[in-house]
Formats: C-alpha cells, structure tokens, sequence
C-alpha cells in the first residue's frame, strides 16, 4: 500500500465485511463453465488461473464476462460454503451482483462487493480485510 | 430508485412474501445499475429453469410457496430435461429429480410450458417499441434487433423476479437513446451469393461478436429480404462470441430503416469494413477440427430449429438415410406440426432423432465417449466443445446431411471462395 495509507473504495456496490487471501484475476473469468460451484475451482482451461480455488478468498476482477447464468453459480458457491469470501471489481458488473443479492434474500451467507480504481487494483496486498464503510485494511 | 406506492406495499410483504422478495431483488438491483426507478414490462421470458446447481431450486421453490403468479405473459427456456422423454439424458438422478423440481416449480409460477430459447417463433412477438424483460442471450437479441422490443440481458433470478411484478429497473436498452449504433460494419466486398446463402450468417455473427462486444452495430448491405432465421441464426453466434444485446441491420430490421435514422447524432465511434479474408477467419473459428473427414454425430437446432428449417433440412436429405445419427433440437410446437403432417416416421426411420424442451450443449444427452461433432448452428460450434468435450466442425445444411449421408465429413466449399 501506498504509504501505509489504507485504500478505500470507489462505491461499496454491496455493503458487508470480509478477510481473506487476495485472488486476483489476471484476465475475466466467467463463472457459468469457469469456476466449479461445488467447490471453488477455475474450471476454464484457458484462464491463466486454472485449477486455483476461490473459497474463502477475496476475488479481485477487472469486470465481470460471459453468461448471465454466472448469477446461478455464484448463488451456489454461497448456498454450499465455497463462495469467495469479498469481491473487487473496477467495473460495476450486474450477473454477480445479483447472485450475492439473491443469496442475502434466500439467508446464505453473502459476501461484500466494492468498486475500486485500476490503480488500486494493481497495489493490493496479499491478505486484506474488507471495512462495510470500503476501507480495504492490510492484514 | 424511488418505488410507486404499489410496489413499496409489494415490497413490504402486504402482496405476499414471494412479491416481496421480486420486488425487493428488483429494487436492489436497479440501484445498482443505476436506475431511477422501475418500468411496467410486457411480457417475460425466463433462462432461470435451467438446471445449475440446488440453490436455484430452493430459489423457484420460496417462490413458488410464496404465492408468487406471473403478472404478464411468460413464457420458459429451455430445461435440463427433455419433459416429453424424460428418461432420456444422462443426468445423474440426484440432478435429474432436482432439474424436475426446477422446471415444475416455473410452471406452478404461472410459466407458459413452452421450453424454447426461441420463443419469438412459438408465437410469442412483443410489439416494436415494448418494454419486455427477457432472458436467454439469443431471445434477447433477437427481441431488441428483429422485434424492436425493448429489453437488457436479463438472466437467471432477475428473469422471474420481473415476472411476477410486471416490472424492470429503467435502465440500458429501454431507453431509446441507448440504442443508436455505436459502430458501422460495411459489407459491400462480400458477394451478393453469399449474403443470400444461410451459412453466412453465423460466420457473421461470430465475427461481429468478437469484434464489438457489448456495442451496437449498423451492418450495411444486407439483403432487404434476409430471412428471419437467418438473423436469429447471426444474433445467436454474435451473443455467444461476445455481449451483443441489439444489432441492426440496414433497410432490414425495424429500427433502422436508414443508417441516419439508427446511428449514434456523434456519428459512429467506427467503422468496420468486412473482407472475405475476415469472413473466412471466424468461419474457421467455429470449427475446433479441420483436418481429416472423421465425424461421429451432427446436432442442429441452436436456437431451437424452426419449421421451415425443418423444411429446409428435409430439401436437402432427399429421401435419403443417415449412416450417423442425427439429432435436431426444435420446440414441441415444430414437433406437433410435424407429427400432424405424417413426416415423423419418415425421418426417423432415417436416422433423426428430435430433442424437444432442451438441448445437447445444456444437459449431458451425447454419448460421454466424445468425438467430432458437426452442426450448421453458429451457438452449438461455440459451446459444443466446453460444454461436452466433443470438437466440432461447421458447416451448411447441406454439408452437415452429406456428412451424415456419407458418415464422414463432407465440404462443399463454393461459397466461400
């Protein structure tokens, strides 16, 4: 982090707090036939990430791709406990909004979203606590 | 997002739990997509009776026990099971009875059972200029571009959600002024031959998608009298290679009746001219195997086939029989006409085996061996190799029933050179 100064988000698109191990992304990844949602793993042979898994962790993604069926996914990794513990994006990005917004309605456990700017992006440490008020704190 | 009267009491719960929670999701949603409020849809068109997982059952469910009734016409896509053969597929049977619940749970919603991702050819055709709230990524750009109706990607949950209440968060498409083209895509070095042959136009869409996105084009140069699927053929494959919600096409589709009428006031951000030699790139993209004439099934019908594409298939197999199986993918309405007409037994006695209710990239049906697939469908030669392990090989109509006639894969090659 920049000075020791802790980044904060641009919008906290969905409030909550998380902690966790940084995932990050270095290309889009959809999750309807990218990440397996009984368990976490990047299931898409041609994302540089493959076979990582991103239970419990804090996902950072540049913006969200493919089908609008990657709500369905998402709602499953959090229905059974494999869900990324937070999630980062620089772009708004509706298909995994709604999953994480459809889990709060059915009483899983959801997970915090927020807006960052590219910069942050590119600086966040490798473990990190999410603040409801989108502070990102380094652990 | 400021919400009427109506839909705050809905939200409350005063119109039970399952509106509340329609209206609560929509509402949420349409903050953070930035909409000021919600708009009355027309109609619905729902991807969420798909199988992927319990959650969206116990989703479909809640709603269901919650008294939720779809508010305007809806109808469903396509299923995890053929609901007609429903032992058929290869759906372990924990997934197979919860893929069962998912799609009762839609229809106890007040879901018109049509199971088809082409909904607009089983009667369902929104007005030009409605708001609709429709979800499948071919419907929804075949609503916005050949209809004119008015919609965003909706999918999963959002879909339902819409249903029930009548209503969508204003935003993205339903405002006119998001649907002028962005970009010009100029086709007059293509030959008038192939802009009129039907295996042009998933090439097309192939293309168009990877090079757009999620933007809007003015294709030019298509012929006035392009067919209808021949557009569903092209909006499936530019939203299965890319984002594409809307596409025009120059003195064709309703919107844009001249390219000054359609093009964003600033002038378009560019302009694309198509070559044969780009042409002939995403028509090799489709195929993942080139080399050798090897072919173990053909699959068409993505989006589902519609009767003169039936007609269409059964000019060109001539009486003949198949050496491969051949499995067409069509809607129970085609199926019904096909059955009434006596063509049934003919067809399957040479080979063809009809898929109604779902499809073959969806929900395991092809035999787990793998192997070389060939499909004249832009949409299967996109998701037939993720999604079932099969490579694949594009072609026409007719080079997909010679293939199948001959039990290898056989070109024809004229079109394209």
């Amino acid at each position: 982090m920049r000075n020791g100064d802790p980044l904060t988000a641009r919008e906290v698109l969905l409030c909550g707090a998380a902690e966790g191990d940084l995932l990050r992304l270095e290309r889009p990844l959809s999750f309807w036939g990218g990440v397996d949602p009984t368990n976490g793993d990047i299931t898409d042979p041609r994302h540089p990430q493959f076979g990582e898994n991103m239970s419990g962790r804090i996902v950072a993604m540049e913006r969200g791709i493919g089908s609008s069926s990657g709500s369905s996914i998402l709602l499953e990794l959090l229905a059974n406990g494999h869900g990324p513990a937070g999630l980062l994006l620089i772009e708004p990005d509706a298909i995994l909004t709604l999953g994480a917004v459809v889990a709060r309605e059915m009483g899983y456990a959801t997970l915090p979203i927020f807006l960052i700017s590219e910069a942050d992006f590119l600086c966040l440490p490798s473990r990190l606590r999410m603040h409801p008020t989108g502070v990102l704190e380094a652990l | 997002m400021q919400l009427t009267e109506d839909e705050a009491a809905w939200a409350r719960g005063e119109s039970g739990p399952a509106m509340a929670m329609a209206t609560r999701i929509l509402a949420e949603m349409g903050r953070i997509l930035g909409a000021d409020r919600l708009i009355p849809v027309a109609s619905a068109h729902i991807d969420g009776c798909l199988y992927h997982g319990d959650s969206g059952v116990h989703f479909a469910e809640r709603l269901a026990t919650g008294g939720g009734q779809v508010r305007v016409p809806t109808t469903l896509n396509v299923g995890a099971l053929n609901l007609l053969k429903p032992e058929a597929g290869l759906l372990p049977p924990h997934q197979r009875a919860m893929a069962h619940r998912l799609m009762r749970a839609y229809v106890v919603l007040g879901c018109r059972q049509t199971w088809t991702c082409a909904p607009y050819q089983v009667g369902h055709r929104p007005a030009q200029g409605e708001d609709i709230a429709w979800a499948e990524s071919n419907a929804v750009v075949f609503a916005n571009s050949v209809l004119g109706a008015r919609t965003n990607r909706y999918g999963d949950f959002l879909d339902i959600c819409a249903a029930l209440t009548g209503r969508a968060p204003r935003y993205g498409l339903h405002l006119p002024e998001n649907r002028r083209a962005t970009i010009v895509v100029r086709t007059a070095s293509l030959s008038d031959a192939l802009k009129r042959s039907s295996v042009f136009f998933p090439v097309l869409g192939a293309w168009l998608g990877r090079a757009v996105g999620s933007e809007i084009a003015a294709i030019e140069g298509l012929p006035a009298d392009t067919s209808e699927d021949a557009l569903k053929a092209l909006g499936a494959a530019a939203a299965s290679t890319g984002a594409v919600a809307l596409f025009h096409a120059i003195g064709v589709t309703p919107e844009a009746p001249t390219l000054a009428a359609i093009c964003h006031p600033e002038g378009p951000r560019q302009i694309l001219d198509l070559t044969p030699e780009m042409v002939r790139q995403a028509l090799d993209s489709l195929s993942t195997t080139t080399r050798g004439e090897r072919l173990d099934v053909v699959a068409l019908g993505s989006p589902h086939y519609s009767l003169p594409e039936v007609i269409r298939f059964e000019a060109a197999r001539k009486g003949r029989r198949f050496t491969l199986p051949v499995t067409i993918c069509t809607n129970r309405f085609v199926l019904d006409i096909l059955e009434r007409q006596g063509k049934i037994p003919a067809m399957t006695a040479a080979g063809v085996e009809f898929i109604t209710d779902t499809c073959v990239v969806v929900t395991p049906i092809l035999p787990p061996t793998g192997g070389i697939l060939m499909t004249d469908s832009g949409k299967f030669a996109h998701y037939t190799p993720p999604n079932t392990g099969y490579a694949v090989a594009y072609g026409s109509v007719s080079e997909c029933v010679e293939s199948a006639v001959a039990g290898r894969i056989v070109r024809d090659e004229e079109i394209w050179r």
